[in-house]
């Protein structure tokens, strides 16, 4: 390398222009075909994606909802597997108690079910918190979980109720909102993530 | 460009994600391949989200503008 006796002092520029071959190697190439082909309805090459709703905490089913909505109106089949707290978010709004026994009964006593009834995990303060969220939520244009449900539902969106949560919560299919697919277990959901779902817990 | 006839207006102004979307979709649903619609939208989420959708769906982002508040997308059905 020759460095000019005046040129002003530059030792980056100097230090860059000694590397061989260094424009070529920061270029990055990006040709059409490294970007990810479309999808189609028929001959998907896209996986579908798997949400297990655990959480029945109104920030958490928000985002469930707005996932799968998306998901599929992304024309990704998408599956909802909806287990323990999750599943009081799919109990009819109406219902008031649920279960069959003393302590069932209490649990819906003390968390009332219903997409509608939903509590935040924090800053719920007695009903406060979701109050504010849900006059933020119209505010600002933003669909409240159980549109976001009916759209996700209209869309296709399969939800798949986990039999044990329902028979230890003595939750009865017509406990449930209409639409509902048939109740399965664990090895449903494992069976979809080691076959061709991607996996969220939330 | 040529003009290109829409069949629907997708009216999402004043709706946040994933509403627009989800409309867009719901649109797209039951018309004929070949058929535009027209997505008008305020959230600024949407430029993104509006190419992201065509790219996994396959259908195709025709024309795109906005007037600084309105943001309008022209989306052809494949």
């Amino acid at each position: 390398m020759t460095t000019p006796t005046l040129a002003p002092f530059d030792p980056l520029t100097d230090a860059l222009a000694a590397v061989d071959g260094w424009p070529e190697a920061v270029e990055p190439v990006r040709e059409p075909a490294d970007l990810p082909a479309p999808a189609t309805d028929g001959q998907a090459k896209t996986r579908d994606v798997l949400i297990i709703d655990y959480s029945g905490d109104l920030e958490k089913v928000w985002a469930t909802m707005i996932l799968a909505s998306t998901s599929a109106a992304m024309g990704v089949r998408t599956r909802v597997f909806v287990t323990f707290w999750g599943l009081q978010v799919f109990v009819k709004d109406s219902k008031r108690i649920t279960g069959e026994n003393w302590m069932q009964k209490m649990m819906s006593a003390m968390q009332r079910p219903g997409i509608s009834h939903r509590k935040l995990s924090k800053m719920n303060f007695f009903g406060m918190g979701p109050w504010m969220m849900g006059r933020l939520a119209k505010q600002y244009g933003v669909a409240s979980p159980k549109e976001l449900l009916e759209a996700a539902q209209a869309l296709g969106v399969e939800f798949i109720p986990c039999q044990m949560t329902m028979d230890m919560f003595g939750l009865k299919p017509e406990d449930m909102i209409e639409g509902m697919g048939e109740p399965a277990g664990a090895a449903t959901v494992i069976g979809l993530m080691t076959e061709n779902s991607t996996p969220l817990f939330i | 460009m040529p003009v290109i006839e829409v069949s629907e207006t997708v009216d999402a102004r004043g709706l946040s994600c994933p509403m627009p979307i989800v409309k867009t979709a719901q649109a797209m649903k039951v018309i004929q391949s070949g058929v535009a619609i027209e997505l008008l939208a305020t959230d600024a989420g949407s430029i993104k989200d509006v190419a992201a959708w065509c790219r996994t769906t396959g259908n195709i982002l025709v024309d795109q503008s906005s007037d600084g508040a309105v943001y309008r997308f022209v989306i052809r059905r494949k």
